[in-house]
């Protein structure tokens, strides 16, 4: 017996499980009052759906305005927040869009699915904008790497991504892999695209013009995750265990691959008014947001719908999220020549529906009406709370707790700490993983893991491309989310400038624990007040992101981790900085003030440590560093760049070494401890590799600008006999303190993840 | 009048447009062809390119090989014409029996892509003889089913009739039998080959142009009108 | 109506290394099970056909169970056709 509209008229007074679909008493009692009747059953799928904190954003929201209020003005963004994705000029014509996403709860479920439906869907929002995707990249975090559950997690992770964006044809550019307890249980998968396309092409997700056609067309209608975004993303997990199952989404990389090609040639054709692509909460979503943008009314004939299991029920198919579908808005006069693309790449398409203004969305079943609602409440009504928070009651002591209490080593035990971080989780190699994925297709990578940004090449002629780098350092952000949330924009910018890049617009991918702890609800308002202020102080606006909640199990919650993408502009790729430092003779510079600042670093977790104050953050002077970055690059003064980050200036210094295979002389500064020099993670930090005849030029510019600039090195291929070892060995020298041998330092890198996880 | 050289997609082809951007960095023409038609338009050579034609279902290539173009496609080869299979050309090479053995699943288990070190051992074939014998060159490789296998008698054939045209040095990254990463049939106008040429053509996105040899011997092939 | 149901079993030929079977051979001793001595993975193919399965279609799915189903470089198959009471059940 089908729950149509008037059998919901005419049984005011039945039942509905609306709290197992996720919804509180006041929201269903709000969905009564816009219909002014109760809802059916497949109406209340519908707004279960995309009430859901994961569709809805009706925690963050109110946060999340800041992102559009404090928007830095700039002639750069062609399409800003509430889009699928943004969309920026690169000049030339040429407009690039990016986004970040987040698919953790189904990948700690389903490692391998639920990464790979991950990267699915983010690429569906970029093709989505009428972009042809170009690379993707992964900042990924787990629980303590010899953690049982990390051992289970990780491989399936790294092997879903590959095995879908390999099989799509993306090259993917980068990413990052990092361990904390907190992330034990609430893995975060978060997943980027960037893609490109003429000014013209841009495409919105609108259904305009009364008459047009609505058309489904992809992979078929099945039962994957059937409840999976309301119940997944409203709910944490119990501390036995994930007691509910449902069902995961599967992915079929080859069906998008087809789809791809498909969409962008109907899109080329001109044969397309709308594009929407099916992600969280499927064909509710894409209909009702279609709806909403265009004339304000549809109607949908739903037993139209192409099923994988006839056995689904209407409200089944409304809320499937089945994978590799999209919805198109297309004029009755070119529908047949949209059937013929779609015919030729043998993909599937059925025209559910069509356009109108009733400013109503409707949905028949076999001729029974089962949805009639304003669209708008569906897609961009939802609730919207203003969560309370409070600073949490343990703040100030943690923030009290400084790292200064922890032992320090002598001059004599600096070898061994720079071997310890060298081989640490955090900080070694992840090939490992990274060769899982191929970076070489579509033939325009130029610069991918390890390389500080990601960059490719977008137009074979002029060698116009972008680079991309997403990071967060989740510790920072737990002892001070404000300054964290700078933080990773901060080191993000500085990324992709060190690779000569100019940052132009950010996207950012924010994973928190429960919004109704307001403890954690203050850690997201000072994180995305924070990543504001921050965007209006470079001037890079947000143009579109994700939010994540609920990740935690039981109490504890995961570390505020707001991952931040920065996007940038090079106008010839061949002028890149990569981090290969070149021939000897060659002057290594650290650009930037180095001070005693240990909150949240590696070494101090190590000593399972966090307390204390993160790095102070600037971005005034960040700025006027990436400008010196990308001057650099530029006009030719720099071989080599290297930001400094994890793990502090020895990190960075090995991993240029390790890069190039070739040792360097380095020597400390007079006046700073040299642990502090070598180990500390102060921001604002770049290591710079001149050649001699650049080196006046390089630091007059530096002057200038009142960068300091301190020569702390060159590079020396035949320091080996010098330090005892026989002649070829290369070596990193640091002043009169110690030595280490490249291989010695490449085998603590190298050995730490295939050891924990092949 | 520049060599045209077809590059044939499947559904699900991947390096079709940079094995395009190959043969024109080298001087030729690059056509494209479809699967889906019986027409080689008129070209002189074939390059079935990287990636997943029919997502890799059944076995990788198997269905590919059934596709009307590769009818046509067969016809040419045994006819003498220049087909270079890559990774899953490759796999399609093999699974038609234009070139003997298979590929299977690496031996590791996991995809790899990596800067592959190889050492091309046949410079006569139709896509080599612009190397140098012996000459070692650096093109990536990436591949989860490249572990190429034959019985024993096939291989002591390949090696004796001199028919491996590329081997895999310093780490063999896949199983393949006897390191091999490339065989060529009797005639040596039909090449496969595991690692990708296409991606080795610019300094700027790949670790060395070696991969050009492959595609101007191609061009030098034609012109000279060799037929074995 | 007349079903028939054909049961093609691909497997791969002894020689062949099969890192799958042994992967999985390896996952079995360590949740448990002792005494494995090999383990080898195929496929399995359940083609239900239309109408009666005359010599013709007999011999066409032999042929395709050999060309298209298996690797006959690499692979075995095996083919058995169901009892109508199987497929019925």
């Amino acid at each position: 017996m089908i729950d149509s509209v008037q059998r919901a008229e005419q049984t005011p007074e039945a039942e509905q499980p609306f709290a197992d679909l996720g919804l509180k008493p006041d929201e269903y009692e709000r969905i009564h009052d816009i219909l002014g009747r109760r809802p059916t059953s497949s109406e209340l799928a519908m707004y279960s759906v995309m009430w859901s904190e994961h569709c809805s954003y009706k925690s963050s929201k109110v946060h999340l305005r800041q992102f559009g209020e404090k928007k830095p003005e700039t002639d750069a963004l062609l399409v800003g927040i509430g889009e699928n994705a943004g969309v920026v000029d690169i000049g030339d014509g040429w407009a690039v869009t990016f986004k970040v996403e987040s698919h953790n709860h189904p990948s700690y479920v389903e490692p391998y699915q639920g990464a790979a439906t991950g990267v699915g869907g983010i690429v569906r929002d970029i093709l989505s904008m009428g972009a042809r995707p170009l690379a993707v990249m992964d900042p990924l975090r787990f629980g303590p790497a010899d953690a049982p559950d990390t051992a289970r997690v990780l491989p399936g992770v790294g092997a879903g991504i590959g095995g879908y964006g390999n099989c799509l044809g993306l090259p993917n550019i980068g990413g990052e892999v990092v361990f904390d307890d907190s992330y034990l249980g609430n893995p975060l998968v978060n997943a980027l695209c960037v893609g490109a396309m003429r000014h013209e092409d841009i495409h919105l997700a609108s259904a305009k013009g009364v008459g047009n056609l609505v058309v489904l067309y992809g992979a078929r209608t099945g039962g994957d995750g059937i409840g999976g975004v309301s119940v997944l993303a409203s709910e944490t997990f119990d501390d036995e265990g994930p007691a509910k199952r449902p069902s995961v989404q599967v992915g079929d990389p080859f069906m998008e691959k087809l789809l791809i090609e498909a969409t962008l040639e109907v899109l080329h054709a001109g044969l397309v008014e709308g594009i929407q692509d099916l992600g969280g909460a499927g064909i509710s979503c894409a209909t009702s947001e279609l709806a909403s943008n265009g004339e304000g009314g549809m109607h949908v004939w739903l037993d139209r719908v192409l099923l994988r299991d006839p056995t689904l029920s209407p409200e089944e198919i409304l809320m499937s999220e089945s994978q590799e579908r999209m919805c198109a808005i297309v004029r009755p006069d070119k529908i047949d020549d949209f059937m013929n693309h779609c015919r030729k790449w043998d993909v599937e398409a059925v025209v559910i529906g069509e356009v109108n203004d009733s400013g109503r969305l409707t949905v028949d079943w076999h001729g029974e009406r089962i949805v009639d609602v304003p669209p708008r409440t569906v897609a961009h009504e939802g609730p919207v709370y203003e969560r309370p928070f409070h600073r949490p009651s343990w703040q100030d002591a943690l923030q009290a707790d400084s790292s200064d209490r922890l032992d320090r080593p002598g001059s004599d035990g600096l070898r061994e700490t720079l071997l310890e971080l060298v081989a640490a989780p955090n900080l070694a190699g992840k090939s490992w993983i990274t060769d899982q994925y191929d970076r070489y297709v579509l033939g325009n990578t130029v610069l991918a893991q390890p390389e500080d940004s990601g960059m490719i090449r977008i137009d074979e002629v002029t060698g116009r491309g972008v680079a991309i780098a997403t990071d967060c350092n989740g510790r920072f952000a737990k002892l001070d989310p404000y300054t964290g949330a700078k933080l990773a924009l901060a080191e993000s910018y500085r990324n992709v400038c060190a690779t000569g890049a100019v940052p132009l617009a950010v996207t950012n991918c924010l994973n928190f624990g429960s919004p109704e702890d307001p403890e954690v609800m203050w850690q997201f308002a000072e994180a995305t007040r924070g990543l504001a202020d921050g965007c209006a102080e470079l001037g890079t606006p947000v143009t579109g992101g994700n939010v994540s909640f609920y990740n935690q199990t039981g109490e504890t919650a995961i570390l505020p981790t707001p991952v931040v993408g920065v996007l940038g502009v090079i106008d010839d790729v061949g002028r890149r900085t990569p981090m290969q430092w070149g021939p000897d003779g060659e002057l290594i510079y650290l650009l930037g003030d180095t001070r005693d600042e240990f909150g949240g670093s590696e070494w101090a977790h190590l000593r399972g440590h966090l307390g204390g104050l993160p790095p102070q953050v600037d971005l005034q002077r960040e700025r006027i560093l990436g400008e010196i970055l990308v001057a650099g690059s530029r006009d030719g003064m720099l071989t080599a760049a290297h930001d400094v980050s994890d793990g502090g200036f020895a990190m960075a210094v090995v991993e240029m070494a390790l890069r190039a295979d070739i040792g360097a002389r380095l020597w400390l500064p007079d006046g700073i401890d040299p642990f502090v020099q070598l180990f500390a993670e102060s921001a604002g930090r770049a290591v710079v590799v001149v050649p001699r005849s650049e080196e006046l030029r390089f630091s007059e510019m530096c002057a200038a600008r009142g960068v300091p600039a301190h020569r702390v090195g060159v590079v020396d291929s035949g320091l080996g006999p010098d330090a005892g070892y026989p002649q070829g060995t290369q070596v990193l020298q640091f002043g009169d303190y110690f030595t280490v041998t490249l291989d010695e330092v490449r085998e603590a890198h190298t050995r730490t993840i295939p050891a924990l996880f092949a | 009048m520049s060599t045209r050289i077809g590059i044939v997609t499947f559904p699900g082809s991947l390096d079709d447009a940079d094995a395009a951007r190959a043969v024109r960095i080298a001087g030729g023409e690059p056509v494209a062809l479809w699967h889906g038609d019986e027409d080689l338009k008129k070209v002189q050579a074939v390059v079935l390119p990287g990636g997943f034609s029919y997502g890799d279902y059944l076995r990788c290539g198997a269905i590919a090989r059934f596709a009307p173009v590769m009818t046509k496609v067969i016809e040419a080869a045994n006819g003498g014409m220049p087909v270079l299979g890559i990774c899953n050309g490759f796999q399609i090479l093999c699974e038609t029996h234009l070139l003997p053995g298979a590929l299977t699943r690496n031996d590791h288990l996991h995809f790899i892509c990596r800067d592959q070190r190889l050492r091309i051992e046949n410079t006569s074939s139709d896509w080599t003889r612009d190397f140098a014998p012996g000459q070692e060159i650096v093109i990536p490789l990436k591949n989860g089913e490249g572990g190429y296998v034959a019985d024993e008698a096939t291989l002591d054939l390949l090696e004796g009739e001199g028919r491996v045209i590329a081997r895999y040095l310093e780490v063999n990254p896949n199983g393949s039998r006897r390191d091999i990463a490339g065989v060529c049939n009797e005639r040596g106008n039909v090449v496969g080959l595991m690692p990708h040429p296409e991606h080795a053509v610019e300094d700027l996105t790949g670790p060395s142009t070696d991969g050009l040899f492959f595609f101007a011997s191609a061009l030098t092939s034609v012109l000279a009108g060799s037929h074995r | 109506m007349l079903l028939a149901r054909v049961i093609v079993d691909v497997m791969l030929k002894p020689e062949i290394l099969d890192p799958q079977g042994r992967a999985v051979q390896g996952a079995l001793g360590r949740l448990g099970l002792s005494g494995v001595t090999d383990v080898r993975q195929g496929k399995q193919f359940v083609i239900d056909i239309d109408g009666e399965l005359d010599e013709d279609r007999r011999a066409k799915l032999e042929e395709l169970a050999g060309e298209l189903l298996s690797n006959p470089v690499i692979e075995d198959y095996r083919m058995t056709v169901a009892n109508d009471d199987e497929v019925r059940a």
